[in-house]
């Protein structure tokens, strides 16, 4: 619409564009269409809010490789089930040293990778040295920081030295980032994967779709789908006019939390709530006077409504957290009744603090998810209720990583953590939030060579109260999987230990 | 010379809902029946009742609160920008007129340049570059609605110069600025009234389309296109979040459209002695 001088066309193009913006809501309020099957029973198309950078999970950090690759063209020597458990994959079973320093892996024969060669110890070996190289570009080479040695005993025999006993490491090689890839094809996955899984690659087109097809040589059982195709819909708006048009088929995670009421009352549809890793925080910079003050981010804890929190931006799906860990652990400790929602304790915090109502006035940054951009408005006002006025400034994602992760340049920011057992990164040197506290690091470094798991719950349980006692961060809500999907459609994970879609066991019924 | 007309019916339309608007905005200031930036999650996207007129929307604001805040920053927004322009192209178009030569040629070819990019989209880069937020909304309109005024005020000011009483003032001695100020100006007001009118609903519209791609105000502030924008998701389920801001812009732009094509009919002197300002405008 220009401002030109023009006065007839710019007039009838303004009052024209006016009519449209109002037109535009009545079209689109009106009754969805009958869904078409997108496609035939034995293909799927599965909506994706973010397109992964590129394909190889051993080289990028972008939940959204996992998402598309993981189980379904790549796989390692263990793999995370749905249920979040170690299980078998490459690896068909192993034995561990009474020491808890030598692991032997006995391979599955017969496996062989889209391209045609085959997966012998060799390759296992080549994937965890390539893994754990100096000038690996692997983005979580933590995972295999225990490792001292790795050799092949034969061709189906894998021996793993560690340096250290670690409780996680079978856990660890279950990662997408630890999936076993060939010499030939390491360096082209990114644009090519060659896996070993049930789907090799078949296409992708940017901006728009990932393809899979069933693989015909796959060890297991073979997939019930012949082809899968990851739509990516960067609109989170379009995802509900797209599901109930029936294309895409299905929603790992929906990302539009107010569409579910509208699904969940519709029988076509299949509406599950499940959970995540994602632990959701509101992040204070401790470098950041005065929330480097206990008693500051004590008050910012209490001034936190939680329920109305999930409610109003989670429309009621989200399990309020104490402290950085996912509730459905084990180990978890239920630490929500230490700042429970009390303004007049956060006012006589801020006060002891020397600071008077608008005498704090913090910056918010705010991430594209709706989690973040709704629950920061919340917040926002939550927080002026205890006189803390609040800025808000919503940002890309590279804008997010480049000046809060990177540059820690921020008072306030939302986001949700989404790694399974992330509590560590309370002890990480120099991570975004600036948190330190030498006693958290020791549990942490007990934790890191402690191989029990009754005395590891311990640990954890010791390390969720620190955090909550020093109120390290606002703990907001552990984020849910809002899986949706056509009735019809069987198998697909309705929690997300790791960040994947599954495809292996998915098929229609009918 | 014609007679002087009087404001058409649809005039009359576009000036009456323009006061609706103003009116709105004005009361805005004392009164709205909530605090529209206070939510009420409890009684979150509940319809239009006793407590609240219009509803709420999806953190249980007040609806009808908000759309009255709306209209005081959608004309907020626009009288600033639209002033902006006013203030710095009316200026501009008289100095060309008055001077011509290498300085209408600059002033001309800049404007020009400015045209050359879509406005919103630069008005987009703008916010892009200086952050988001209203101020920033409100001089990427505001830079838009300088070369508007400056062609607008040159093009009506340069055949006022070739007329007798311009050239009798110049034979008495008045300087061109005076000239400019003294009778320039006030002949071409009609026209420029117009165009104000003009402007300040497109300003409206590309405040609410920069609000509606979360470029302009920013929350808590409240404007008619973050409410759209808001709406959006909740089409299917609260078909009446969008509708009523869409309804609020529609109305407001179209009748400040009508006032401005009822002005331009009752005021602009091209109109009034069209024959004669083409020929000596030519």
């Amino acid at each position: 619409m220009p401002l030109s001088p023009v006065r007839r066309p710019a007039r009838a193009g303004a009052a024209l564009t006016a009519a449209v913006l109002g037109a535009l809501a009545l079209v689109a309020a009106q009754s969805a269409p009958t869904p078409a099957r997108a496609a035939p029973p034995d293909a799927l198309v599965m909506g994706m809010v973010l397109e992964p950078p590129h394909l190889d999970p051993t080289a990028g950090a972008a939940g959204a490789i996992d998402e598309v690759v993981y189980a379904n063209v790549f796989e390692g020597l263990t793999r995370i089930g749905p249920d979040g458990a170690v299980r078998p994959a490459l690896a068909e079973r192993w034995t561990v040293s009474d020491d808890g320093l030598t692991y032997t892996f006995h391979l599955r024969q017969g496996v062989t990778f889209h391209d045609g060669t085959a997966f012998t110890a060799a390759d296992a070996v080549f994937s965890l040295d390539r893994a754990r190289a100096e000038d690996s570009v692997n983005a979580q080479k933590g995972l295999f920081e225990a490792i001292a040695a790795v050799e092949a005993r034969d061709d189906h025999t894998l021996i793993v030295r560690l340096s250290h006993p670690q409780g996680r490491f079978l856990f660890n090689l279950g990662w997408g980032d630890a999936v076993m890839v060939a010499p030939e094809s390491a360096g082209t996955n990114t644009v090519n994967p060659i896996g070993t899984g049930p789907f090799r690659f078949g296409a992708w087109v940017q901006g728009d779709r990932v393809e899979l097809a069933r693989s015909d040589t796959y060890w297991g059982e073979a997939p019930a789908l012949a082809r899968a195709t990851f739509r990516f819909m960067p609109d989170p708006q379009a995802s509900l006019a797209g599901i109930l048009s029936g294309n895409p088929d299905a929603y790992a995670n929906f990302p539009a939390p107010e569409g579910l009421v509208t699904l969940e009352s519709d029988p076509r549809f299949s509406v599950v709530i499940g959970s995540t890793e994602g632990e959701t925080i509101l992040a204070m910079n401790h470098r950041r006077p005065p929330l480097d003050d206990v008693r500051v981010r004590r008050a910012i804890s209490h001034a936190i409504d939680r329920p109305a929190l999930i409610d109003g931006a989670m429309f009621g799906n989200g399990t309020p957290i104490g402290s950085h860990f996912a509730p459905h652990h084990p180990a978890h400790v239920d630490l929500t009744g230490m700042y429970p929602h009390d303004p007049d304790a956060a006012k006589a915090l801020l006060a002891e603090a020397g600071l008077g109502p608008g005498d704090l006035s913090l910056t918010l940054h705010l991430p594209p998810p709706s989690y973040a951009r709704r629950g920061g408005e919340m917040i926002a006002a939550q927080l002026k209720a205890v006189g803390i006025d609040v800025e808000i400034i919503p940002v890309e994602w590279a804008q997010w990583l480049e000046q809060v992760f990177r540059g820690h340049d921020f008072n306030l920011s939302i986001v949700a953590h989404t790694e399974p057992l992330d509590i560590d990164i309370y002890a990480r040197d120099d991570y975004y939030f600036g948190y330190d506290n030498p006693d958290f690091d020791a549990v942490i470094e007990t934790l890191e060579t402690t191989v029990d798991p009754d005395a590891r719950a311990a640990l954890y349980r010791k390390a969720q109260t620190i955090l909550a006692e020093d109120a390290a961060n606002g703990f907001l809500f552990q984020l849910p999987k809002q899986g949706v999907w056509d009735a019809r459609l069987e198998g697909l994970w309705h929690d997300s230990p790791v960040q994947a879609n599954d495809l292996t066991g998915v098929r229609w019924t009918d | 010379m014609a007679s002087p007309r009087r404001l058409s019916a649809a005039g009359w339309i576009g000036a009456a809902i323009a006061a609706v608007v103003i009116l709105t905005a004005l009361v805005s200031l004392v009164w709205t029946p909530h605090d529209p930036t206070v939510m009420d999650v409890a009684n979150k996207l509940s319809g239009p009742g006793a407590a609240h007129p219009l509803g709420t929307d999806h953190f249980g604001r007040d609806t009808l609160s908000q759309l009255m805040v709306g209209a005081r920053v959608s004309i907020a927004v626009s009288v600033v920008a639209v002033g902006l322009g006013v203030g710095l192209g009316v200026p501009l178009g008289l100095l060309a007129a008055a001077r011509r030569g290498w300085i209408d040629e600059a002033v001309m070819r800049f404007n020009d340049l400015a045209f050359a990019f879509p406005a919103l989209l630069t008005a987009v880069l703008i916010t892009a570059l200086l952050g988001p937020g209203a101020i920033n909304a409100i001089l990427a309109i505001g830079l838009f609605n300088i070369p508007v005024f400056a062609r607008v005020a040159r093009g009506a000011a340069l055949p006022l110069w070739k007329r007798p009483f311009i050239q009798a003032a110049r034979l008495a001695g008045r300087g061109r600025t005076r000239i400019s100020l003294d009778h320039i100006l006030p002949n071409i007001a009609g026209t420029l009234i117009v165009q104000a009118t003009i402007q300040f609903a497109l300003a409206i519209l590309a405040e609410a389309g920069l609000s509606y791609l979360g470029l302009g105000s920013q929350p808590p502030e409240v404007s008619w296109g973050r409410m759209l924008n808001e709406a959006q998701t909740f089409l299917f389920l609260e078909p009446r979040l969008a509708v009523l801001p869409g309804l609020a812009i529609v109305l407001t732009v179209l009748g400040l459209n009508l006032l401005g094509d009822g002005l331009r009919d009752r005021l602009d002197p091209r109109l009034e002695t069209g024959l004669e300002t083409r020929r000596e405008g030519g």
